[in-house]
């Protein structure tokens, strides 16, 4: 039964591409989005870390695939290896700042570094474009083989063989032994080191899992577009993150998946319909699923199920 | 051969004197208990001795090692484990999940990534064999924690003690809660640990004391009052002062 769900969800993620031809670039930034809330989810979902400033990474990422390519260097697969460790570096760096104190400070300490770093971009024309974006990201095809294309097909293809690669490695390490201690410290953080569990290590290695995780989905933003603005380190993005793991349901990966597929979709086709009112229409969503718990979406569509069976 | 032992112990908070120069020592196997009234320092003790607090002076010594500078996951590694008074579980997990996180975390194998929980087969089964002997109902180990009767969260609390097997094992008011009829499986628990295992009972309930212990330690203001066994300890008049308040009934 779950299997057979799992393997529905990418079958259609994958079919999308015929049933929606007209919209390949909008789904190949829905799997980008997808990888960066899945980013989130192993953070905040499974090991209860909170953050404010999870673009850090994803516009780290973004940057450095973007420039390394506009160096003349613009393999795609070695760019998305670049940003996972540079993010996974910054993630080391910053983690202990980030795990010092509790969910308050931990709030603050990555929105005040996320900060930093778009102010940093800014301030640095010379090397990131500032305001007016990298410009001259020329990149090679994917493999050798699969140019990128006007019509978005090789980025929709790419982006998402990257997630669903990723997604099973998530998939692995959340079942793993490491992923159940996580869930642990979540659920009650006192009682870890009674165990033995040496709790910072463990929240210092998913922090920087995380943190590459989300320099892969900056990286794939900036080689499918072929720009890194500096939108891709704004605080929205981070916010929004947020908003569509808590949609989907969090501590879960495939809420993440159906946060960011229902978020970018009800944005797109809400936007069209009242380009004034959309968020609206988003807050109240997020409202009436954040109070019925952190099941979101998935948590919605769970209950349905044994409701239908009983 | 002594399993645990402190020197002149001290923990100061501001100006107050939590604990003041406790010296204790327990011989391997000992069934040791700590009483006192409230305030007597009992909480400091048992967060010095696991480290979740640092002394403001004096030693912990843990089967001849001093682990004063340990954290508490370094020390639980060498062998003390602890249960709390209030209990500190995983409401999400099932009881053979808890179990099996702390049997896992007992492997050192927490850090491992690549394989599912369900490949380690030998750890699930003896979480399942521990829930057993402690007379959990199948439902029971497949149900989430917070579901479950206070008097199996209780017992929960010492299994993920068990799970790590301990040479020390602190227990900290262990059947505290309890409603009287689900206590009788807690302090069945308690009266089964393997003798070999150094048990340290910090207690406020005198029948479970008295029953259990070997010797008592009976602490006021931060400080050793009295320790010797049960029988001299309840004849004192001290003791009778400081803790039971007025002379009482032996």
């Amino acid at each position: 039964m779950r299997l057979a769900l799992e393997a529905a969800f990418w079958l259609l993620a994958l079919a999308s591409h015929w049933l929606l031809p007209e919209q390949l670039p909008l789904l190949g930034q829905v799997w980008i989005v997808a990888l960066f809330v899945l980013s989130l989810d192993l953070l905040v979902g499974f090991a209860g870390v909170l953050t404010l400033g999870h673009a850090a990474f994803f516009g780290l990422g973004a940057y450095a695939a973007g420039i390394l390519a506009q160096q003349g260097w613009g393999e795609p697969l070695s760019g998305l290896l670049l940003a996972a460790l540079l993010a996974a570096l910054l993630g080391l760096v910053t983690a202990p700042l980030v795990l010092h104190g509790g969910d308050l400070p931990a709030l603050m300490v990555t929105l005040g570094l996320s900060l930093m770093l778009a102010e940093a971009a800014n301030k640095l024309p010379g090397i990131t474009g500032g305001a007016d974006g990298l410009l001259g990201v020329e990149m090679w095809p994917v493999l050798g083989l699969f140019r990128f294309d006007l019509f978005g097909r090789t980025a929709f293809f790419y982006a998402l063989a990257v997630l669903f690669l990723l997604f099973l490695l998530a998939r692995l390490i959340t079942a793993s032994p490491f992923g159940l201690a996580l869930r642990g410290i979540r659920g009650n953080a006192r009682r870890m080191p009674a165990l033995g569990t040496p709790v910072r290590a463990r929240l210092v290695a998913v922090y920087a899992l995380s943190a590459a995780y989300a320099g892969v989905a900056g990286a794939l933003l900036a080689q499918t577009t072929q720009f890194v603005s500096l939108d891709a380190l704004s605080f929205q993005r981070s916010a929004e993150g947020l908003l569509m793991l808590v949609l989907g349901g969090l501590g879960a990966l495939y809420g993440a998946l159906l946060g960011a597929v229902a978020f970018t979709l009800a944005h797109h086709i809400l936007s069209e319909m009242s380009p004034l009112f959309w968020q609206f229409w988003i807050g109240v969503a997020l409202v009436g699923l954040a109070l019925a718990g952190r099941g979101g979406l998935l948590g919605l569509g769970a209950l349905l199920l044994r409701r239908g069976r009983a | 051969m002594t399993a645990l032992a402190t020197e002149g112990l001290s923990r100061d908070f501001g100006g107050f004197r939590a604990v003041a120069g406790i010296d204790l020592v327990l011989a391997q196997g000992a069934r040791h208990a700590v009483i006192g009234p409230n305030g007597a320092g009992k909480t400091t003790l048992v967060n010095l001795l696991t480290g979740a607090l640092r002394p403001t002076a004096g030693r912990v010594r843990l089967g001849g090692e001093d682990v004063t500078a340990l954290s508490q996951h370094a020390r639980v590694k060498r062998g003390l484990a602890r249960t709390f008074q209030i209990n500190q579980l995983f409401p999400e997990f099932t009881p053979v999940q808890a179990v099996t996180l702390a049997l896992l975390e007992r492997e050192g194998l927490t850090a491992r990534w690549w394989r599912p929980v369900s490949a380690h087969g030998a750890v699930v089964a003896e979480a399942r064999a521990l829930l057993d002997s402690l007379r959990f109902a199948p439902a029971e180990m497949r149900a989430a924690t917070r579901s479950l009767p206070y008097g199996r969260q209780r017992l929960l609390e010492i299994a993920l003690a068990l799970a790590l097997r301990p040479r020390v094992l602190l227990l900290d008011e262990p059947a505290a809660g309890v409603p009287p009829g689900e206590s009788r499986a807690v302090l069945d628990a308690v009266a089964a640990l393997p003798r070999d295992v150094t048990v340290l009972l910090i207690e406020h309930d005198m029948d479970l004391v008295f029953r259990f212990a070997e010797r008592i330690t009976v602490l006021a203001q931060g400080a050793v009052l009295v320790e010797g066994p049960p029988a001299e300890v309840a004849r004192d008049p001290r003791v009778r002062e400081v803790y039971l308040g007025e002379p009482a009934h032996g």
